[in-house]
């Protein structure tokens, strides 16, 4: 049996899920994670603690052994379209996300590989704009726009997907103190189940429901973000103050 | 770091910009295939060659020095067409200009190439000035260019300033630790920035696809804006290419 009935509220379920390098290099150590349905979670830890490498599994950009359940649906070869529609990935570096000669291009290559209309990809092209309040950007290069501006063009290539799931590694890393605070109340806005991978404390406490501690490719603690964020022992022994 | 864009003036409000990429494509291609294969005997074609340039460059709005800039690309490989005329002495009555003396015949190759080489290349960077990078890329797919190629062009459009950007960074570091060129390791010293500058473009191009799976790309690049060609590009094309080629075939028949 492919899909394994689970309650609906259950937007990602990770089981037993190990992943090393090709070159032999251990990234996760069963990881076992369940994320609840318009829940925020805030993954923290250390570099190289297996953050990026936990969000590149969720949509099978990388596969491991374990199970991966997106909405119930389990990730495999079989499901990746279903399953890339339903998570969007919004990539630390948006040089990486935005690699078309304009924005609105790149804004509408996920609803055009989603085989939208033409009605449809305009209309998902200039909402997801207006979200991160970016209209009038259409035909500019990504090149010419500042870090910020791209920052939530980024965003919005994966918001015009309509995901239920929203997967933001490092959302606020390099921005200047004002570009960070709008961007963070832009995230509040948000309406999907998010995944916040982060090391920035603050934003953790203003934005998640529940924050997941990582280190060394492991899960070492699971909590609220007021009891985890207080606790000087757990951050500073997992590199986080 | 600012960046000189080759469309940098695609954005300009001119009847040049707002025709359809294709039609100026097939309209400037035809000028420059009809002034190519003009042979340089008679002047008048050029002059009609010239004169049609001249009034879509003057149409465009593109500024003038901005054209007669670009067109300076052309002068390093006129010079050395210009260096070896002295030495072509056969055809022709030959003229003694003191230290070295010319033929006719060689003045004749250094027209040919001068001409030709400018009027093409002001085609091409009317082409590429008055219309934005992707909206060429587009019209050129619309011609039938492989995809493949566009593509390729469409990302190095994207990229090469990120790139360029990566160089200038690893170049002030490595300044800054006092390097100075000395022959031997200072061809070690490039060959390692060349090296891991290939890296991090390689490790860029693995971090860009997964961006792209991520957003449910499968390997065909999908489409969906359709341009249309309006009756003004019909005949903006028509009458450019019809007076090229008539200036062309005109050289046949005296």
């Amino acid at each position: 049996m492919d899909v394994i009935p689970i309650a609906p509220q259950v937007a990602i379920r990770i089981v037993d899920l190990s992943y090393s390098y090709p070159d032999g290099r251990r990234a996760l150590n069963s990881v076992n994670l369940i994320v609840h349905r318009d829940e925020t979670v805030g993954i923290m830890g250390p570099n190289g603690a297996g953050k990026s490498t936990l969000a590149l599994h969720l949509n099978g950009i990388l596969s491991g052994q374990g199970l991966v359940e997106i909405m119930g649906l389990e990730v495999k070869k079989k499901n990746l379209r279903e399953v890339r529609n339903m998570v969007g990935l919004v990539f630390q570096d948006p040089d990486d996300q935005l690699f078309s000669p304009t924005v609105k291009e790149d804004v509408a290559f996920g609803p055009l590989n989603q085989r939208l209309s033409p009605e449809q990809v305009d209309h998902a092209v200039s909402r997801a704009l207006a979200w991160v309040g970016m209209e009038g950007f259409e035909d500019r290069s990504p090149f010419h726009l500042s870090f910020g501006e791209k920052k939530r063009i980024s965003l919005a290539t994966v918001l015009s997907m309509h995901p239920e799931i929203m997967v933001l590694d490092e959302p606020v890393s390099n921005m200047d103190p004002r570009g960070r605070r709008e961007f963070i109340e832009l995230i509040d806005t948000l309406e999907a189940t998010k995944l916040v991978i982060t090391h920035d404390l603050a934003m953790t406490r203003e934005v998640c429901d529940r924050v997941v501690v990582m280190d060394k490719g492991e899960i070492v603690t699971d909590g609220r973000p007021e009891d985890i964020c207080s606790d000087r022992l757990l951050l500073e022994r997992h590199g986080l103050i | 770091m600012k960046h000189d864009f080759i469309d940098r003036y695609a954005r300009l409000e001119s009847p040049v910009h707002a025709l359809d990429p294709r039609a100026k494509t097939i309209a400037l291609f035809v000028i420059i295939i009809a002034c190519v294969t003009t042979p340089p005997q008679d002047w008048w074609p050029f002059a009609i060659y010239g004169a049609l340039v001249l009034i879509i460059a003057n149409a465009s709005k593109l500024p003038t020095s901005y054209l007669l800039t670009r067109v300076l690309v052309v002068l390093p490989f006129l010079l050395v067409v210009a260096v070896f005329v002295p030495f072509m002495h056969e055809g022709g009555p030959t003229f003694d200009l003191g230290l070295f003396s010319v033929s006719r015949d060689g003045l004749l190759v250094l027209w040919n190439v001068t001409v030709k080489a400018i009027i093409s290349v002001v085609c091409l960077i009317i082409l590429s000035s008055t219309t934005p990078f992707s909206d060429l890329m587009r019209g050129f797919e619309r011609l039938h260019v492989p995809h493949f190629f566009t593509t390729v062009a469409a990302f190095m459009y994207r990229y090469v300033f990120i790139i360029v950007d990566e160089a200038e960074r690893m170049k002030r570091a490595r300044d800054s630790r006092n390097f100075r060129a000395r022959w031997l390791w200072h061809a070690r010293v490039i060959g390692y920035m060349i090296a891991s500058l290939f890296m991090r473009s390689q490790e860029r191009a693995e971090r860009v696809y997964q961006a792209m799976s991520a957003r449910g790309f499968d390997g065909t690049y999908p489409r969906w804006t359709e341009s249309k060609m309006f009756a003004a590009d019909y005949v903006f094309m028509f009458a450019v290419a019809a007076t090229a080629i008539a200036g062309r075939l005109a050289v046949l028949w005296t």
